[in-house]
This record gives C-alpha cells, sequence and structure tokens, in this order.
C-alpha cells in the first residue's frame, strides 16, 4: 500500500470528475460520491498508517535479519540518547520523470515517511466527517452539487500536497488548495461580503506564495534538485551555504506565514469564515492551514541549519509563532462571532506549532498538528451544529445564542471536549501536545518562548471559556426554536470527539509512551533534535496556567465578579477594546496605506505615462529641440547657428508631425507596412543570396 | 512528383489572402482572408511534407488547422464587439490606438 499511496489523493480527484459530470443526475445529488471516495482514500490511509508502523517497528525491533530494507537501513544516525532510533527507516518512494529540460528532471512522485502517513491519516479522516457532516449541514443548498465537487477537489489537492516528494509538485498541491479555499470561501458569492472575504484570502495567501515560490527557486539553485529528501541531506549534511540556507529559510518561511494564517498575515482567515462552516472546519482549521506547518516539518533540516535554531537564541520563525500566539489570542476576546473566536483561536494554535518548529521542537509541533486538527473541527463543527439546529443560521453569540445547553445536549458535551483540549487540561489531547512544546522550549533554554506559550495558555482557556459561556449557558436570546442537530452532524461530533480525548494518549510523555515520536519522525536526513525528559513541575505549571485562565474567565463570566463595563469608564480600558475590536487597525493599513498608496502611485504613473510619453512622445521631442534650440540661439553665435537651430528644431518637429501619422491607428495600415517590409526583406534576400 | 503547381496555388492564395487583409474593410471579410493566407500555409507544408517524404509538416498542418479553429473563435468575438460598440464591422472607424 506504501508504494500505492498515489490512490489516496487519486480517489477524491475522480470523484471530482465524476460529481461534475453526473452528480446532479444522482439521488443525493452527488454527496454519495464523494462520502465514498474520500471515505475510500480514508480506509487506503489507515492501510498506508498500519503499514508504515509495521515498517517502522520492523526496523526498529530485536529482528534485525528480518526484514531487508536496502539502502534504508543505514547505521545509527543522530545521537538522540533512547533506546531506539538505531535504525533509519527510510522513506517509500515511487515516481517517474515528467519531463526533462536540459539536465534538469522534473519529477511527479509520491515520498511516503510518518509525517506523510500521519497527515494522510487526519486530512482524510476529517475530510471524511466533514463529508458525512456537510450531508445535512448543506442540505437544500443552491449549489450542493458544487459543493461536493470543491470538497472533494480540496481533499485531492491537499493529499497530493502531502504525498509530493518534490517542492514542485508540492508547489502545485499548495496552489491548488488556495483556489478551492478561494473558492469554497466564496461559496455564497451573491452576497458581497463573502465575494470579498474570497477574494481577500486568495491575494493575502499570495503575497506569501511569491516567499515560497522564490524559496524553492532558491533551493533548487543552492542544491540542484527539487527532491525534497535530496534538499534535506544536503541541508543536514551541510552541503548548502549556510547563506544560502538563510535566504530559502527566510523565504519559505513568508510562504507559511501567508497560509498558515501567521502574524502579520494572519487578517485573511477571520474572514474567511464568510464560507459554510463545514469548509471552515475542513480547509480553515484542520487541513489546509496547516500546509504551512507541514511545509516547515517537511523542509525542516532547511529551516534548522538557515535560522541556526540549535543555537538557543531567538530566530524569526519562533518569534513570528510566539507573536502570533498573542496576538490571535487576544483578539478571540473581543469576537461575537462564534465562528471568529474559533478562527482566532486557530490562527493563536497555528501560532504554537510555527513556534515549536521555531524552538527545536519538531515532534511537539507536529503533534499539536495532529490533535489540533481533531479538536479543533470538533469545535466548528459544533459551532455549525449551534447554528443549524440552535440559533437560525446565525453564528452572533451575544445576540442569538446563550443556554443552549439544555436544548443540544450533544453539541453540548462534544463542544466542552473540544474546549476542554484547546484549553489544554489533562487528559484531553491538548494537554500533551502543548505541554510538549513548552517543555522542549524550555529544555532547549528558549525561556523567553517559554514564557510567551504560558500566557497563550492563559489566554486560550480564558476565552473559550468565555465563548462556551455565551453560546451555552445563560438565558437563551435567540428567536427560533432550538432543538438537537440530526445524527449527520451529531455523529461526526461524537467520532472526533473521542479522537480529541484519547489522541494526545499516542505521545504522552508522562506516561513514557513516545509511539508518535518513534513513528512519525524522520530517521533520513533529519537533524539531530533533543527530546525533552517529562518534567512534572513543568506540565504542572502549564496547566495550572490553563485552570487560572478558566477560573478567572469562570469569574467573570458564571459569578459576575470582576470589572464590569470598565470599557465605559476607564478611557485606558475603552481605547484597549477599540485597538482589539480594530484587529489592531492591520486591516486598515493594508487596505487603506499599502494597497492605496500602490493603487495610487499606479495610477498616477499611468496617467503621467499616457501625458508625457505616450501623447506628448512626439511633441515633446520637437519641444525639447526647440528648447535646445533656444538654448543655443540664446548661448552661441545667434547669426551662425541661428538658421541652423531653427532648422533642426522645425524639421524635428515635422518629423515628429510625420510620425504621428504613421500612427494610424488603422490595424489594416500597420499589416500594410508589415506586409510591404518582408516583402522587401524578402526581395532583399533573393536579390543579394543570389 | 511536381511541386510547382502546388506552390503556385499556395502562393495565388496567400496573394489573395493578403489583398484581402489589406484592402478589406469588413471584419468579418478581413477574418476570412487571414484564413485563406493560413490554408496557404498549410497547402506549402503539405506540399512540402510530400515531396521530402517527412511527415512532420502535416503534423504541423494539423497544429495550424487547430490554432486556426481557435483564432477565429477569438476573432469572431472580437469582431462581434466592434460590431456591437461602433454598429458597424467597419475596420477603419477602430483607430483609438492613433498618435
Amino acid at each position: 500500500m506504501l508504494r500505492n499511496a498515489w490512490l489516496i489523493p487519486l480517489l477524491p480527484a475522480l470523484s471530482f470528475v465524476a460529481i461534475l459530470l453526473v452528480g446532479k443526475r444522482l439521488p443525493r445529488r452527488g454527496a454519495e460520491l464523494g462520502v465514498g471516495a474520500v471515505g475510500a482514500s480514508f480506509v487506503l490511509a489507515c492501510v498506508a498508517a498500519w503499514q508504515w508502523i509495521d515498517r517502522v517497528e520492523g526496523a526498529t525491533g530485536k529482528s534485525e535479519g528480518l526484514r531487508a530494507f536496502g539502502k534504508g537501513v543505514l547505521g545509527g544516525e543522530g545521537g538522540e540518547g533512547g533506546e531506539h532510533a538505531e535504525v533509519a527507516v527510510a522513506p517509500v518512494t515511487r515516481g517517474f520523470t515528467w519531463w526533462q529540460n536540459g539536465n534538469v528532471e522534473f519529477n511527479v512522485g509520491i515520498a511516503i515517511d510518518g509525517l506523510t502517513v500521519m497527515m494522510l491519516f487526519v486530512v482524510t479522516l476529517v475530510s471524511f466527517l466533514v463529508h458525512v457532516y456537510s450531508t445535512s449541514y448543506m442540505e437544500g443548498d443552491r449549489r450542493f452539487t458544487h459543493f461536493y465537487a470543491l470538497l472533494s477537489l480540496f481533499t485531492a489537492s491537499m493529499l497530493l500536497l502531502v504525498v509530493a516528494d518534490n517542492t514542485i509538485q508540492l508547489l502545485v498541491g499548495w496552489e491548488l488548495v488556495g483556489l478551492c479555499s478561494f473558492v469554497l470561501i466564496g461559496h455564497w458569492w451573491e452576497e458581497k461580503p463573502n465575494a470579498d472575504a474570497a477574494v481577500k484570502a486568495f491575494l493575502t495567501t499570495r503575497v506569501g506564495d511569491v516567499g515560497l515560490m522564490i524559496g524553492i527557486i532558491v533551493l533548487f539553485f543552492a542544491a540542484g534538485t527539487f527532491d525534497i529528501q535530496a534538499i534535506n541531506a544536503q541541508a543536514v549534511e551541510g552541503e548548502i551555504g549556510h547563506t544560502l540556507l538563510v535566504v530559502a529559510s527566510a523565504c519559505l518561511l513568508g510562504g507559511i506565514i501567508g497560509k498558515s494564517g501567521q502574524f502579520p498575515l494572519h487578517t485573511w482567515l477571520p474572514d474567511a469564515m464568510a464560507g459554510p462552516t463545514p469548509v471552515s472546519a475542513l480547509i480553515h482549521a484542520a487541513t489546509m492551514v496547516v500546509a504551512g506547518v507541514y511545509l516547515g516539518a517537511r523542509l525542516y533540516p532547511v529551516f534548522f541549519e538557515g535560522f541556526s535554531i540549535d543555537g538557543g537564541t531567538i530566530n524569526v520563525m519562533a518569534l513570528i509563532g510566539g507573536t502570533t500566539i498573542i496576538i490571535g489570542a487576544a483578539l478571540a476576546f473581543v469576537q461575537n462571532d462564534i465562528k471568529k473566536v474559533l478562527a482566532y483561536s486557530t490562527i493563536s494554535q497555528l501560532g504554537y506549532m510555527v513556534m515549536g518548529l521555531g524552538v527545536g521542537a519538531w515532534v511537539a509541533a507536529v503533534f499539536h498538528l495532529f490533535t489540533h486538527a481533531f479538536f479543533k473541527a470538533l469545535l466548528f463543527l459544533g459551532a455549525g451544529s449551534v447554528s443549524h439546529s440552535g440559533s437560525h443560521h446565525s453564528f452572533d453569540m451575544k445576540a442569538d445564542m446563550g443556554g443552549l445547553r439544555k436544548f443540544m445536549p450533544v453539541t453540548f458535551w462534544t463542544f466542552m471536549i473540544g474546549s476542554l483540549a484547546l484549553a489544554g487540561i489533562i487528559p484531553f489531547a491538548g494537554f500533551w501536545s502543548k505541554d510538549e512544546i513548552l517543555a522542549t522550549a524550555g529544555q532547549n533554554e528558549f525561556t523567553f518562548f517559554l514564557v510567551v506559550g504560558l500566557v497563550g495558555a492563559f489566554m486560550t482557556a480564558a476565552y473559550m471559556t468565555r465563548c462556551v459561556y455565551l453560546t451555552f449557558f445563560g438565558e437563551y436570546r435567540g428567536h427560533g426554536e432550538p432543538h438537537e442537530s440530526p445524527r449527520a452532524i451529531t455523529v461526526p461530533l461524537i467520532v472526533l470527539a473521542g479522537f480529541s480525548v484519547l489522541a494526545g494518549l499516542v505521545n504522552a510523555s508522562a506516561l513514557e509512551i513516545e509511539k508518535f515520536k518513534e513513528w512519525v519522525e524522520p530517521t533520513v536526513a533529519f537533524p539531530a533534535l533533543e527530546h525533552p525528559e517529562f518534567e512534572l513541575a513543568g506540565a504542572a505549571l502549564a496547566l495550572a496556567v490553563a485552570l487560572l485562565g478558566i477560573l478567572v474567565s469562570y469569574a467573570y463570566w458564571f459569578r459576575n465578579l470582576g470589572p464590569h463595563g470598565i470599557t465605559a469608564r476607564n478611557p485606558l480600558a475603552r481605547a484597549g477594546y477599540t485597538f482589539l475590536e480594530n484587529k489592531y487597525y492591520l486591516d486598515a493599513l493594508y487596505e487603506n496605506v499599502i494597497v492605496g498608496s500602490i493603487k495610487g502611485a499606479i495610477a498616477r504613473a499611468s496617467y503621467w505615462t499616457n501625458q508625457r510619453v505616450i501623447d506628448g512622445a512626439v511633441n515633446g521631442v520637437a519641444t525639447g529641440a526647440a528648447q535646445v534650440g533656444r538654448f543655443a540661439y540664446d548661448v552661441l553665435d545667434q547669426k551662425a547657428v541661428d538658421g541652423a537651430v531653427n532648422g533642426l528644431a522645425v524639421s524635428t518637429g515635422q518629423t515628429g508631425g510625420l510620425l504621428r501619422y504613421v500612427q494610424s491607428g488603422r490595424v489594416q495600415r500597420y499589416a500594410l507596412m508589415l506586409f510591404a517590409s518582408v516583402a522587401l526583406l524578402s526581395l532583399a534576400l533573393f536579390v543579394f543570396s543570389n | 512528383m511536381a511541386l510547382n503547381q502546388f506552390l503556385i496555388l499556395s502562393a495565388f492564395l496567400f496573394c489573395t489572402g493578403v489583398y484581402g487583409v489589406l484592402a478589406r474593410r469588413n471584419g468579418v471579410l478581413v477574418l476570412m482572408s487571414v484564413e485563406l493566407m493560413l490554408n496557404a500555409v498549410n497547402i506549402n507544408l503539405v506540399a512540402f511534407s510530400a515531396f521530402v517524404r517527412d511527415v512532420g509538416g502535416q503534423i504541423f498542418a494539423l497544429f495550424v488547422i487547430t490554432i486556426a479553429a481557435a483564432e477565429v473563435g477569438v476573432g469572431l468575438a472580437i469582431v462581434l464587439l466592434i460590431y456591437r460598440n461602433l454598429d458597424s464591422p467597419d475596420l477603419d472607424r477602430v483607430d483609438q490606438l492613433k498618435g
């Protein structure tokens, strides 16, 4: 199965085509094709995961003679100090040359290793659940079939990105998911804000994509190949100059910032909530936005060497991630739209992952990606369930929700599990992964980022408590008749809740389970990373901070303690609130200052070109020459040069006037000149060659 | 096999086409003349292909036919728009680019 993993992206791609062609004529209007294809992909991904685990266990276990892995079995590389990790398990690769240009080969292929298998599992699982969920959520939508087709295309592109063995293929998948994101955000494009949000998401990520493209090109010229494994190997062995690595990793980081909603390009992600909720869950929480983190993890040696992550000094990657944690979490406090709270929370959690990569916590960051996908998809789908059956298709927590606990028990309990997992409460999934990021940050002596992470954990717990309070507690403030959602919606919620509880136990360092690390961490072409020992004090501190966050928020919202109405009384607090409400004025900066000035400058420049260059070219030559003439008239001997100068000016003007007629604007006259010159030239050729 | 007759035919067609393109004012007729020129080229290609016994020329001619179809599609759309905007297919009136 590992060698045939190309089937996994192929199935949704086929279903995309099939839904477009025949979807409308099927009894369920194409949904059955999408669910079936993605379900089949999920089964295949499970088989692939099982085989990969088998392979790793087989290689690291005692039976060294049993399986011959060919060149895959190398000697012990990297002294992690663990009990295994003496055997390197090479990724399974398969591919062919797509086309060749000179000596450069462009390949299409797959490279399957632990990271890929993990991503395949997460993407197909979440996508399958979202497909099922949408059968009910999107029922009766005017573009139902179209929605399913694009959902399938998105899944296929994301899987293509994940299995790619070279940077070009990765870029293709990367752009395809961006395209699907654009179309799905604008699914209800009849309303202008939705269409605007789609364009904004597309263009903002494109700013980062420029960096990605430059990064890939730089890496190509540095390493001489597009092959990811080869690039990583060369980066680890120091065969690429440090300067080139710095440039490449900085450019690639631009791509991560754009795609994964990192500061300062995070502004598109909250707006992307204009799309249907299943899309938000699948694309803007669980899968597409982690593509940036995946890129960072995939090309980690490049970043590791480029940013000198082992040095323990502050680097750009960790700094961006850390900033994003705080910025995103702070904004989540002032949102009234439940989906926007979750969107800012996603930004903040992605910040954890990027910071994790930046402080050398590769396993922890990828693990957080893994757990976050489940509980954030759960939270988004839960929010969708609330709006679908509880609040009359509104997402406004303050106006249309409240007290829904009584009406929607399944949604409430699963949402609670998701919130606890997000807040990092033991034993839910988020605790294990977040704690591991913090532990590694502490151990690698990134004390600053450890503190940032703790502050972020506090804020996360607090804003999720607020969100749960506003949605599920208090009095019902809406006008509909809230009821529980149908089974197609609640079953995915329950499945995801199960994963949100259990997924963390795959790598629970406190219980000395490190299966995730063994299975996922690459052993070939990968820098030797330190792995943190479990520290009770650190974990307890993280837990205490999260509990404190819940407590403070609980006191404020549930018990009505604390400075209520402070924003109305204290001007400083009001200023802070306004500042947050306006999202740090980043949107204003982008739209008015940057885009505005560029637009203005371009408009002015083209106006100037129009006036001075196109219209004025001919006249300009004449008047310029006339001015030269006048200058000479004043300075030089008037009588001697007079006539010549005037003649020059006049003749230039006349030439201009004559040339003016050549620019008649009549295409046929241009064509006449063209043919006449061709005829003359052929004649010349004929005459001179004989 | 005699090559000349094909070349003469093709040259004649081509000149007709050139004349049409240069002299006709109606955009549709200009497009038709362009077709004539393209087909003159095709005749040349096929003739030479048969003459030197290399199938490449014929394949090339097939490509030209395909491209010509696409080009006519675009061209007709342009003429249609010109007609809509100016109420006549007269190409002399399309002179907004003049200096």
